[in-house]
């Protein structure tokens, strides 16, 4: 029984340079268009790795990824756009510092986000899976409903006037330290929990594992990756309004991680590449997204239920 | 069958040769427009962009601006929220438009207008009434009157053509104009000596009224202002009249849409809305507007978003011809020196906050049909 | 009397409720999995009802429940279609993948039903098949639609009590909802047992569709989307697979939203139905009239 392997060999080498590429990235992507392309490539990548976290490799299912994603971009804008004059001053401050404070907004973005699954995974997390999926589905709707309501946090209007700080760089900076963080926790002894929860519960918690636990720390990695991933887009769209965390942006996200494979990380990154850049392309396709997304779910569970990239055996 | 089959031939005959004629000119001037053509509001986006799309072509017919041919580019975003700033971004960085057209809804307009502004590319709002939308910054103008404008006019309608003296609000919460509309309509019927007996709130997409209306009915009050948008206020309707509600209901331009006469009916019967223009106008201008709409889409009555539509591209037409070129910066500036530009909706002057001073009109539904009231001038 | 009024809109809501909770507890107790495309069923039971009422005469009694029968008759078949198509090959997938797929076939459903060409995604008006009459009293309005709502779902519960403990079908499918293998070895064949209970509980969320429509006057492809998850949100209340139970559910959820409504925190409506339901994961996981059925290995 040699181990299985999930990550690529040398993955601090790779992160090294991925962050340099990412560095590079900002100085020669000068063109709008591509900029743009670009960044939403590299947030589906956040946001599909995360949920791989917990619904590939752990083997659960959320349906309210964007819950945690909506969780961190009104966080993480809250930060730039309170703190943010009394910090940079009147002149708007060096890059520097401003650099400064959209980490620090995303880092407040992010824990938020994990706190929020932590409140979500607790009870949702002792039942079977798809209880989970509702509940998690809810989470959405009532975090939709209190940004909504709660004036402060913009309410009907949302919050506008967010600074536009998301490069590119940034982007893929933290999309590369993602699946860096989740291969290397999948990677560790303790991320063999995660495995072994998915494969068979029962069997886990007959050899002594808290699968509870378990489960509990991959949603929590899940949704801070998510809430750094909402984070970035509500500095690229530089408005947000609650009703663009929809359900239907939750389901874009799973469609990314069953197509590229469950618990396939590489698989799942060309996946959220793919997906990005269809509705780019083929401009009449726009029409059929959500459509064409609906008929691959069935086609795939149907047919290739481990998803498209995914060329190793089925360990079911 | 075959007369259709001749005119598409007919058609693309004329298209051929006007683009092997205009092959020898200059490139077009690419315009983006932003709108819902689908999706929950699409009555609002398709009015817009037939609007829109009338002016365009009647501007093309007349030799386009500057010598140039205008080229109208759409993007739909399906009524969601989220699509209208990736529509914008997609409009400015790939198709490199001189300007934008859009939206009709205050809550889209907003996600557009940031945009817009960082891209130092002028945006023109038909119809989003909230006043934060132009307050985004300098590159954002609209060519309607604004909330803080219409919310009192309501209100003085109320207390003075209605008579009312205590009545009910029934507020969306999820969107920026209802919000917005709500706010300055109860400012001003208090101050009027008015009471508000309640105010209960609701959000887009809800199908069910009837607890919010019951509360409402057990204070007796004898009229209800709805700031809504016509596919949940058409609902309303017809559930306060199951619920045995006589109170007079009321609203501003949100409710103006083919589609509310369509989903109310008889449950709208004495009911007033505000809204940017009557196609009942007698000028020869609206009637001549009236009169090509219905030639151009299957005798279509245009309603106030089609007609501001249709001025939105006149005045950026106009603006883009007075600044002598198309370089955002200098229409940005022709288009804040818009002054008495006499579109259908009224006489356009843009103030320097960037909004239009625009008379409202308010129409009461009689006998199933949508009549003219009174005009009310700022 | 407002509290009278409110109390009636509250059985309207909670009968409907009800009626959709049933098919999701019925299709959970034999196959133990969410089918997310319930609400989607009852959406096109609505939609069904408003088509055909276009063409029958207004106002008229048979044409009413000719159009009730139409929906639930059509809905029956589209729930054995489902079953037959998307879950039957995946019997002996994990549940994961049947969740999936039952996801899929709901947003198929719902955004085919949105394209422009097939029904688009603007509201449309129901017509008014039943006869409506309103009967004013001290205060109360009383309207004919919401009385019909409540009657038919009353008949529709008890109807299904009867079919499931009187009936040589109904008793099948208590007997695979307990034991499926021992059922099997007993000669019950559990693909005509799963399609029963899908074109049954089809059939009353057709019919739920139809009555909520004749009660909210309007018809568009996603209105089944926020019942379909109260109901289930009530089924769980109620006990994932008892009968009574997402009865009982329906009607107290349909309760608690209709008064919440009323009240000042009328737009946290939607968001307390869920916060009910993880409240019930937490201190109450098999519900009010739920029985705990443990885990095999």
């Amino acid at each position: 029984m040699t181990p299985r392997r999930f990550g690529p060999p040398w993955p601090h080498l790779l992160l090294g340079g991925a962050l340099l590429a990412a560095f590079l990235l900002t100085r020669w992507v000068t063109d709008p268009y591509a900029n743009d392309v670009l960044t939403t490539i590299g947030i589906n990548v956040i946001l599909a790795v995360s949920l791989n976290l917990v619904n590939g490799y752990t083997g659960q299912f959320s349906l309210g990824h964007a819950g945690f994603m909506s969780v961190g971009a009104y966080l993480s804008a809250a930060i730039t756009l309170l703190l943010g004059p009394s910090i940079l001053g009147e002149d708007g401050g060096t890059p520097w510092a401003q650099n400064a404070l959209f980490f620090g907004g995303l880092l407040v973005g992010g824990l938020s986000a994990a706190a929020a699954g932590l409140l979500v995974g607790i009870p949702s997390l002792r039942l079977r899976g798809d209880y989970l999926a509702i509940v998690t589905l809810g989470f959405g709707e009532i975090i939709r409903v209190i940004f909504q309501n709660i004036e402060p946090l913009g309410g009907a209007l949302g919050l506008n006037g967010i600074p536009n700080y998301t490069t590119v760089g940034w982007t893929f900076a933290i999309a590369a330290l993602t699946v860096f963080v989740v291969g290397c926790l999948i990677n560790s002894t303790y991320g063999r929990g995660f495995i072994a929860t998915h494969d068979d519960e029962i069997a886990a918690e007959a050899m002594g594992l808290n699968t509870t636990r378990y489960k509990v720390v991959a949603f929590v990695v899940g949704a801070f990756f998510a809430g750094l991933a909402g984070g970035l887009y509500g500095h690229f769209k530089m408005s947000i309004t609650a009703a663009s965390f929809d359900f239907t942006r939750s389901i874009e996200i799973v469609v990314m991680v069953i197509l590229g494979g469950m618990g396939n990380t590489l698989g799942v990154i060309l996946a959220a590449i793919l997906l990005t850049l269809l509705p780019e392309v083929l401009c009449p396709i726009a029409e059929f997204r959500m459509i064409l997304y609906a008929l691959l779910l069935i086609v795939l569970m149907l047919l290739r239920p481990q998803g498209l990239f995914n060329f190793r055996r089925s360990h079911r | 069958m075959i007369s259709r089959f001749r005119q598409i031939a007919v058609f693309s005959l004329l298209a051929l040769l006007s683009s092997v004629l205009h092959a020898a000119e200059a490139d077009p001037i690419k315009i983006g427009e932003i709108t819902s053509l689908t999706g929950k509001e699409a009555a609002y986006g398709q009015s817009a962009h037939k609007g829109t799309l009338l002016a365009i072509e009647e501007l093309n017919a007349a030799d386009g601006v500057l010598g140039r041919q205008l080229k109208l580019i759409t993007e739909d975003n399906q009524t969601k929220a989220g699509e209208s700033a990736t529509a914008a971004r997609k409009l400015i960085s790939r198709d490199k438009v001189v300007a934008l057209l859009g939206e009709v809804a205050s809550s889209r307009s907003l996600e557009i207008a940031p945009i817009a502004q960082s891209s130092k590319i002028p945006m023109v709002s038909p119809a989003s009434t909230n006043p934060k939308v132009t307050a985004v910054g300098t590159y954002i103008f609209r060519l309607c009157f604004i909330d803080p404008f219409q919310g009192p006019v309501m209100a003085k309608f109320a207390h003075e053509d209605l008579g009312l003296r205590r009545v009910a609000v029934l507020t969306s919460v999820s969107s920026a104009y209802s919000v917005g509309l709500s706010k300055f309509f109860k400012e001003r019927f208090l101050s009027e000596g008015g009471e508000i007996a309640i105010e209960q709130k609701y959000s887009e997409g809800d199908k069910d009224f009837r607890s919010q209306l019951t509360a409402i009915k057990a204070t007796g009050v004898g009229g209800i202002f709805i700031p809504g948008y016509y596919s949940e206020v058409a609902l309303i309707a017809k559930q306060a009249r199951e619920l045995g509600i006589t109170a007079v209901l009321f609203g501003g331009d949100g409710w103006d849409a083919p589609q509310l006469m369509q989903i109310g009916g008889a449950a709208l019967e004495g009911c007033y809305y505000s809204t940017h223009y009557s196609p009942e106008d007698t000028s020869p201008a609206v009637q001549n507007f009236v009169k090509n709409y219905k030639a151009r889409f299957n005798d279509e009555t245009p309603d106030a978003i089609a007609a501001l539509g249709y001025d939105s591209a006149l005045v950026l037409a106009d603006a883009i011809k007075r600044a002598g070129s198309t370089e955002p910066d200098a229409v940005r500036g022709a288009l804040a020196a818009t002054r008495n530009f006499m579109g259908v909706t009224g006489n356009t002057s843009i103030d320097a906050d960037r909004n239009a001073a625009k008379p409202a009109v308010v129409l009461a539904i009689k006998y199933g049909r949508i009549n003219f009231f009174k005009s009310v001038v700022p | 009397m407002e509290f009278a009024q409110q109390l009636l809109n509250a059985l309207s809501l909670g009968a409907i409720y009800a009626l959709i909770a049933l098919g999701f507890t019925m299709v959970y107790g034999v196959l133990r999995f969410i089918n997310f495309a319930h609400s989607d069923v009852f959406m096109i039971g609505a939609v069904v009802g408003s088509l055909l009422g276009n063409h029958l005469p207004m106002g008229t009694w048979w044409g009413g429940l000719a159009c009730l029968l139409a929906a639930m008759a059509v809905c029956a078949l589209l729930g054995v279609v489902i079953e037959r198509v998307a879950y039957r090959p995946l019997r002996d997938a994990p549940r994961l993948n049947v969740l999936i797929t039952s996801i899929g076939v709901s947003l198929l459903i719902e955004y085919l039903f949105q394209n422009e060409h097939v029904f688009g995604a603007a509201p449309r008006p129901f017509p008014p098949v039943f006869p409506s009459v309103l009967w004013q009293w001290q205060g109360l309005s009383i309207s004919s639609n919401q009385l019909i709502v409540i009657g038919v779902a009353l008949v529709l519960v008890v109807a299904l009590e009867l079919i499931v403990y009187r009936t040589r079908i109904g008793t099948a499918m208590r007997a695979i909802s307990l034991n499926p293998r021992a059922a099997q070895l007993v000669g019950i064949n559990p693909d005509v047992v799963v399609a029963f209970t899908f074109a049954l509980g089809s059939a009353l969320a057709g019919a739920g569709g139809v009555l909520y429509a004749l009660n909210y006057q309007s018809v568009e492809p996603l209105m089944g989307v926020m019942p379909g998850l109260k109901a289930f949100v009530a089924a769980v209340l109620g006990g994932i697979g008892s009968i009574p139970g997402a009865a009982l559910g329906g009607l107290l959820i349909g309760g608690i939203e209709t008064f919440i409504g009323g009240s000042q925190f009328s737009t946290y409506k939607d968001a307390i139905a869920f916060a009910l339901l993880i409240l019930i994961l937490l201190f109450r996981p098999t519900g009010l009239l739920g029985r705990r059925i443990p885990e095999k290995v």
